[in-house]
């Protein structure tokens, strides 16, 4: 089975977040960085299924400058055969809509049986990527999975949705974008990282792409602001003094 | 004409409350609307969305439409919407909005604000306000194309109230092509509590709590007493305490009760995104120096299996 997966790059998880004075974005001067917390678990199921089956390729995609190479690496340790970078400078002004249609072109290139990808990246959290390239490709669409069974030219999986778990089944090619709870990815030993080096990372120029991005994005952020803070309020010494507080001050009882 | 498409969403033919926050949202920002509400026989639900001030309730009933599949939605929406040439179309940012409001966009050739907790004017534009960054920052957005999809986060607009009665039509969707996914089962948590994000109070646990029993026997008698709904931290449904649609936060869900007590919830910042907005915040944690004591309005440092039985009787005995 061959699996294209995407392999962003975004701000380390545990990094405190800062919005610029001026509006136009957020501090990452010191910022670390890392792959998507979702793609990680997108690649895993990918690494999991073709070392399961001794066969198969996993394939990475990603949309950036050199600087993005560090974290394909590590996708290409946990285990990824090869990567694709398509070369954008300032890829983080593109919308959802572009970067699905990127994703698009590479998919036609590629012809995955299975494109993977995390339900949302975790700084801009859209999550509509997926989606859009599924609509784009018609492709048969899972979103939010979080268990996957490989039948012959199908797959039956379960997705995460309000309220409970939902059942659905495709064939291949589709499109699946995965939760959290779909396994726990791997950190790549040190040899890993080693053969990674070495594994096959593609540029590709976004002019050699057969598609047309608009002047005007679609969806376009005017301005970043930090949301209203919230104060801390009093730490209590007693129970009844919070069951008093909650009953008498705040009156929420 | 209404400019402003609400799409409804039902399990069961039973309208899903989530819906009134949508409605919400187009009367705070002034906007005239009609309602969409598909399903396999939705009538009664279309009778019920008539009372809340919409131009129009429309409604298709259909086998087509007895399971939630995003591709079928998508086209039956897109059918609607050029019908009836509205500008806006808006739902929640539930699962299920999330599955086909983009693929909807796709179909228009427009732009989608996912996940809005308010809106600016600005000159003739208006602006749609989405947290990002799990909340670190809130994005002033501007959808460039004519058709604009929004999904609205339901936390952040309060359940509309009943108002006048609105005519409902049944209409019928002649360009649904047949679904490429297979529909197996809904295998849904059964509960007797309020839902997470239509509950006036939440009870929610962490990884504090050591194990399933425990989250029970401690969170169980407290909701119980509150009338309130239990959530809990990504790591305690990762730890196998509560289920996956009980986590609060970034990558689950945003709620915005009177009253959140969290217990033993160290306070990620992934987690403070998903509740921050909770009008009262209590912490209870053993660390005083857990980053949740740095939005809670009332702390207490100490041990939850002493403190929350004793919460519990107290607001029992309603002393």
């Amino acid at each position: 089975m061959r699996f294209l997966v995407t392999c962003k790059r975004v701000t380390d998880p545990e990094m405190k977040i800062k919005v610029l004075n001026d509006g136009s974005g957020v501090d990452l001067e010191d910022a670390n960085y890392a792959v998507n917390p979702f793609d990680e678990i997108a690649i895993e199921a990918a690494v999991q299924k073709i070392e399961e089956d001794g066969e198969g390729e996993v394939v990475l995609v990603a949309i950036g400058d050199e600087e993005y190479d560090e974290q394909i690496r590590h996708g290409l340790a946990m285990g990824a055969n090869r990567a694709i970078r398509v070369v954008v400078e300032n890829g983080e002004t593109l919308d959802s809509d572009s970067i699905a249609k990127i994703l698009v072109a590479i998919y036609n290139e590629e012809k995955p049986d299975i494109f993977m990808l995390g339900k949302q990246s975790i700084d801009g959290d859209s999550s509509q990527v997926p989606q859009l390239i599924a609509e784009y490709l018609d492709l048969p669409q899972a979103t939010f999975v979080s268990k996957i069974e490989y039948l012959n030219s199908e797959v039956r999986v379960v997705r995460e949705v309000d309220g409970g778990f939902e059942t659905l089944q495709l064939s291949t090619p589709a499109l699946i974008s995965v939760d959290l709870r779909l396994n726990e990815p791997r950190y790549p030993s040190i040899p890993n990282m080693m053969k990674a080096k070495k594994k096959e990372l593609k540029e590709i120029e976004l002019d050699d792409l057969d598609i047309s991005l608009p002047q005007k994005q679609k969806v376009i952020f005017r301005k970043l602001v930090s949301p209203p803070k919230r104060k801390g309020g009093v730490k209590l010494s007693s129970i009844e003094e919070l069951y008093d507080k909650l009953k008498n001050e705040a009156n929420v009882l | 004409m209404s400019k402003l498409l609400i799409v409804a969403e039902q399990r069961d033919n039973q309208l899903k409350k989530v819906t009134l926050s949508a409605i919400t949202f187009a009367k705070k920002e002034g906007f005239s609307f009609d309602i969409i509400i598909l399903g396999s026989s939705v009538e009664s639900v279309a009778k019920e969305l008539s009372e809340y001030g919409a131009k129009r309730v429309l409604y298709s009933s259909s086998p087509l439409f007895e399971n939630f599949i995003a591709k079928t939605y998508a086209e039956a929406i897109h059918e609607v919407v050029v019908k009836n040439d509205y500008e806006y179309i808006v739902s929640t940012s539930t699962t299920t909005g999330k599955d086909f409001l983009p693929r909807v966009a796709v179909k228009l050739n427009a732009g989608m604000a996912s996940d809005i907790i308010g809106a600016e004017k600005d000159g003739d534009s208006l602006l749609f306000k989405r947290p990002i960054w799990a909340g670190a920052a809130v994005a002033l957005t501007e959808i460039t194309t004519p058709y604009k999809v929004i999904s609205v986060r339901v936390s952040a607009y309060p359940p509309a109230e009943k108002t006048t009665i609105s005519p409902i039509e049944s209409i019928t969707l002649t360009k649904i092509s047949t679904p490429n996914v297979k529909f197996i089962s809904l295998q849904e948590n059964k509960s007797t509590r309020p839902e997470l994000t239509e509950a006036m109070a939440i009870v929610s646990g962490g990884k504090g709590l050591k194990s399933k029993e425990n989250f029970n026997a401690l969170l169980e008698p407290l909701a119980d007493a509150l009338a309130g709904a239990i959530g809990a931290s990504r790591l305690a449904v990762d730890s196998g305490y509560a289920t996956n649609d009980l986590q609060v936060g970034q990558t689950g869900k945003s709620v915005a009760p009177n009253l959140y007590i969290a217990v033993a919830i160290s306070g990620a910042i992934q987690h403070l995104a998903g509740m921050k907005d909770s009008k009262v915040i209590v912490a209870i944690n053993k660390d005083d120096e857990a980053p949740i004591f740095e939005v809670a309005d009332y702390g207490f440092v100490g041990d939850a299996f002493t403190a929350i039985p004793k919460l519990t009787e107290l607001i029992k005995s309603g002393k």
